[in-house]
């Protein structure tokens, strides 16, 4: 029998290796986040609905940004660039999280500081410690206070916008009774940012997410529900806390986010408690009204500590062998 | 020579020789190692060297040229079976070079061989197909369903457990009903028990098994006796049931020939006959098709060479056209370690192992893997993290071998 190395010096007629398995489920990458992308679409037609031509632009100017970035950074990284997606959710999610009236050339800067500095720079998909839109919301948050607080009411396609306080700063005041007010949070009838107003809608492409096994339920779960104990537990009104701001938008499409969050079941139960925790100290003891973004960036950067130490006990493990196994 | 999970053989004869079919030709004095015999009459042409694709080290090999009259050994049969003691049983079945069927080819006469203080409460027959595609022990039960039980009686009186369940896929209703019905008709039958268990990769292996009809788990680098359990593949079970009663050596088995082939079946063959013969036997391949596997399509090896033999391991030969997929940056998604069946986080692995950081893979439990590969099965950045893992535990089983020489 002769010998035969298998590699095609040796023999070109040789049949090619390959590593198994040999079949594969078929799921990919880009399919992934392009769902997530037509999932993130139902909250944004409500933005639309209730923001009319601002709405339509502003998200147009971030995801072309966005991708553009996206294509540029490969090219001079000399990597291939694939329209997997990803640049597009992070420009929608930063538009997303944005007040309607923000200019059309802040927004191109948020959005190009999000996939060059936070992602990009990081080594792009995969690498990046932290959400990218998110990244970007909080720069400019910083950089421009005063236009990123600006908020107006609903009017849907006109151009007359008139500005009011959002539910969650100090100048909101709210004459009527209370299930008015949560109904209206809940359709999303209220002043804020682009996509944060419609909890509905969240919820529903959150739900057809989390259905199509895209996302995992621990994570939002874990974070709405501490946000709700803890504001209850606090004296706080918690439908309220649960239906404003951004809390519904980053629990289901942020703290969710593959990259920069926990890869264990155990890790995302307590991303989720984690953020919860931080959202109530930041509204009600910080110095900004909304702490969805900064808290969800703080766990973020505490991922890979939780990665280490959240994890599973592997199956037959029992105390004694962790010790042999780690002396051997 | 080394067709065992053990202590590879020596080699018994030398260039020249001539053998019977059935003669041993190979054996190690080490307790866990199984003799290797002849699988025809002739003379011995050549002992050679082979690359093994699965762990990529060389193996002795001894080949023979057949003179086409098939003479056989003398077989050492006995007339009275249940004379035998449990001691006689196990050195039968280690002269006959039984391992196991299943794929992991651990040696039969050392998994029954149970310390003192070790009480066996169950076995487990295990008629679960290790991989999708693979068909062997279904046909195996249809055919043989009679000697298995014989076999399996064989090894009640060797262990004698409390309990023995025969572990069958649902979506084989036929070997259930036709297993239910040699039970029905023998006798002392109370012990055992069919149990049709969901048709879901990888049920067919021993730690599944264990975990879902006891509720156990085998601890990590132990033994499923360890915890009172003893899993056998039904195809061992028969050669077990050949050996003692008929005195017949390990010398064939039944493969799957399957994939891109023109006549696809199961076929009961020598071993050593070259994997391309068996193709050739199947009508040939059909199509572009040109990856030849050995073992099921999860955890299976190209194998490079068709001339290439059947082992004691072989239990599929799959043929198909394979698009190399691109590896993409993992995304972290999670799914791997959501698919692991022992709770591994596969990612971790396979992170460690790219950076040649092997002995760190220890720290995430390496060694609990048993290869399935559903998380390269999941993975949607296209990762071979079983390739990876697989490449770890060789460089580890490397380094222990050099640490102990």
């Amino acid at each position: 029998m002769p010998q035969n190395k298998g590699n095609k010096e040796a023999n070109p007629e040789a049949p090619p290796v390959f590593p198994s398995p040999h079949i594969r489920k078929g799921i990919s990458t880009t399919r992934i986040m392009h769902t997530v992308v037509l999932a993130l679409l139902i909250p944004t037609a409500a933005s639309v609905y209730y923001f009319g031509y601002n709405a339509i632009l502003v998200i147009v100017v971030s995801v072309t940004t966005a991708v553009l970035s996206e294509y540029i950074c490969r090219k001079l990284r000399k990597k291939t660039f694939a329209m997997d997606g990803s640049a597009v959710i992070t420009g929608l999610l930063l538009a997303l999280t944005l007040p309607p009236t923000i200019p059309l050339w802040m927004m191109a800067l948020g959005s190009f500081f999000a996939v060059t500095i936070a992602k990009e720079a990081f080594g792009g998909l995969g690498h990046n410690i932290f959400n990218p839109a998110l990244a970007g919301r909080a720069f400019l948050q910083l950089s421009f206070p005063d236009a990123m607080t600006t908020w107006v009411a609903p009017t849907g396609f006109s151009f007359d916008a008139v500005t009011s306080a959002s539910p969650l700063s100090d100048a909101f005041s709210w004459k009527t009774d209370e299930l008015l007010l949560y109904r209206e949070l809940f359709l999303g009838n209220t002043s804020g940012s682009l996509g944060e107003t419609m909890t509905l809608l969240i919820l529903l492409g959150g739900i057809l997410l989390i259905v199509l096994k895209i996302i995992d339920w621990r994570t939002p779960l874990a974070y709405i529900g501490t946000v709700a104990l803890l504001s209850f537990a606090l004296g706080q009104d918690a439908i309220f806390h649960i239906l404003s701001g951004g809390l519904m938008l980053g629990a289901f499409f942020m703290a969710t986010d593959y990259v920069t969050t926990p890869i264990t079941r155990m890790g995302r139960i307590t991303f989720g408690i984690g953020a919860g925790i931080l959202t109530i100290l930041i509204r009600l003891y910080g110095g900004m009204p909304e702490g969805v973004c900064f808290s969800i960036l703080i766990m973020n950067a505490l991922t890979p500590l939780i990665d280490r130490y959240a994890t599973a006990k592997p199956y037959g493990f029992k105390k004694e062998t962790k010790g042999e196994i780690r002396s051997s | 020579m080394s067709q065992n999970l053990g202590a590879p053989c020596q080699p018994l004869v030398k260039k020249g020789d001539r053998v019977l079919t059935g003669q041993k030709i190979g054996d190690s004095e080490e307790f866990i190692s199984a003799p290797v015999h002849a699988t025809l009459s002739g003379e011995i042409s050549d002992i050679i060297t082979l690359i093994d694709p699965s762990t990529d080290r060389h193996k002795q090999a001894i080949v023979i040229t057949s003179d086409g009259k098939d003479e056989w050994v003398k077989l050492n049969a006995v007339t009275n079976p249940d004379e035998l003691s449990a001691e006689e049983i196990i050195k039968r079945i280690r002269e006959a070079g039984i391992v196991g069927m299943g794929g992991a080819v651990f040696p039969s006469h050392a998994k029954l061989t149970i310390p003192d203080s070790v009480f066996i409460d169950t076995i487990i027959l295990n008629g679960c197909e290790c991989e999708p595609y693979i068909t062997t022990d279904h046909r195996a039960m249809l055919e043989y369903g009679d000697k298995i039980l014989s076999g399996l009686n064989i090894v009640k009186k060797v262990v004698a457990p409390d309990n023995i369940y025969i572990a069958i896929e649902d979506n084989k209703s036929d070997a259930i009903e036709h297993m239910d019905g040699l039970i029905a008709s023998m006798d002392d039958n109370d012990c055992f028990k069919i149990a049709p268990l969901k048709t879901r990769y990888p049920i067919g292996a021993r730690e599944m098994l264990i975990k879902v009809l006891l509720g156990r788990e085998v601890p990590i680098n132990g033994r499923a006796c360890d915890i009172g359990v003893i899993v056998h593949n039904v195809s061992t079970v028969k050669a077990i049931y050949d050996a003692v009663v008929k005195g017949k050596p390990f010398i064939e088995r039944v493969v799957t020939v399957t994939g891109a082939i023109r006549n696809p079946k199961n076929l009961l063959v020598r071993l050593g006959t070259p994997l391309g013969d068996l193709l050739d036997y199947c009508g040939g391949i059909e199509g572009e098709a040109v990856e030849i596997i050995i073992g099921g399509p999860m955890t299976g090896v190209s194998q490079p060479n068709p001339g290439a033999p059947v082992t004691k391991g072989t239990s599929c030969l799959l043929v198909k056209e394979s698009k190399p997929a691109k590896e993409q940056d993992c995304i972290r998604c999670g799914r791997c370690i959501e698919v692991c069946p022992m709770r591994l986080e596969p990612s971790m692995l396979a992170r460690y192992a790219r950076a040649g950081r092997y002995d760190d893979c220890r720290r995430y439990y390496i060694d609990d893997c048993f290869n399935c590969g559903c998380c390269a099965y999941v993975c949607p950045s296209n990762i071979p993290l079983l390739q990876y893992i697989r490449t770890a535990k060789a460089e580890l089983a490397r380094k222990a071998d050099s640490a102990t020489e």
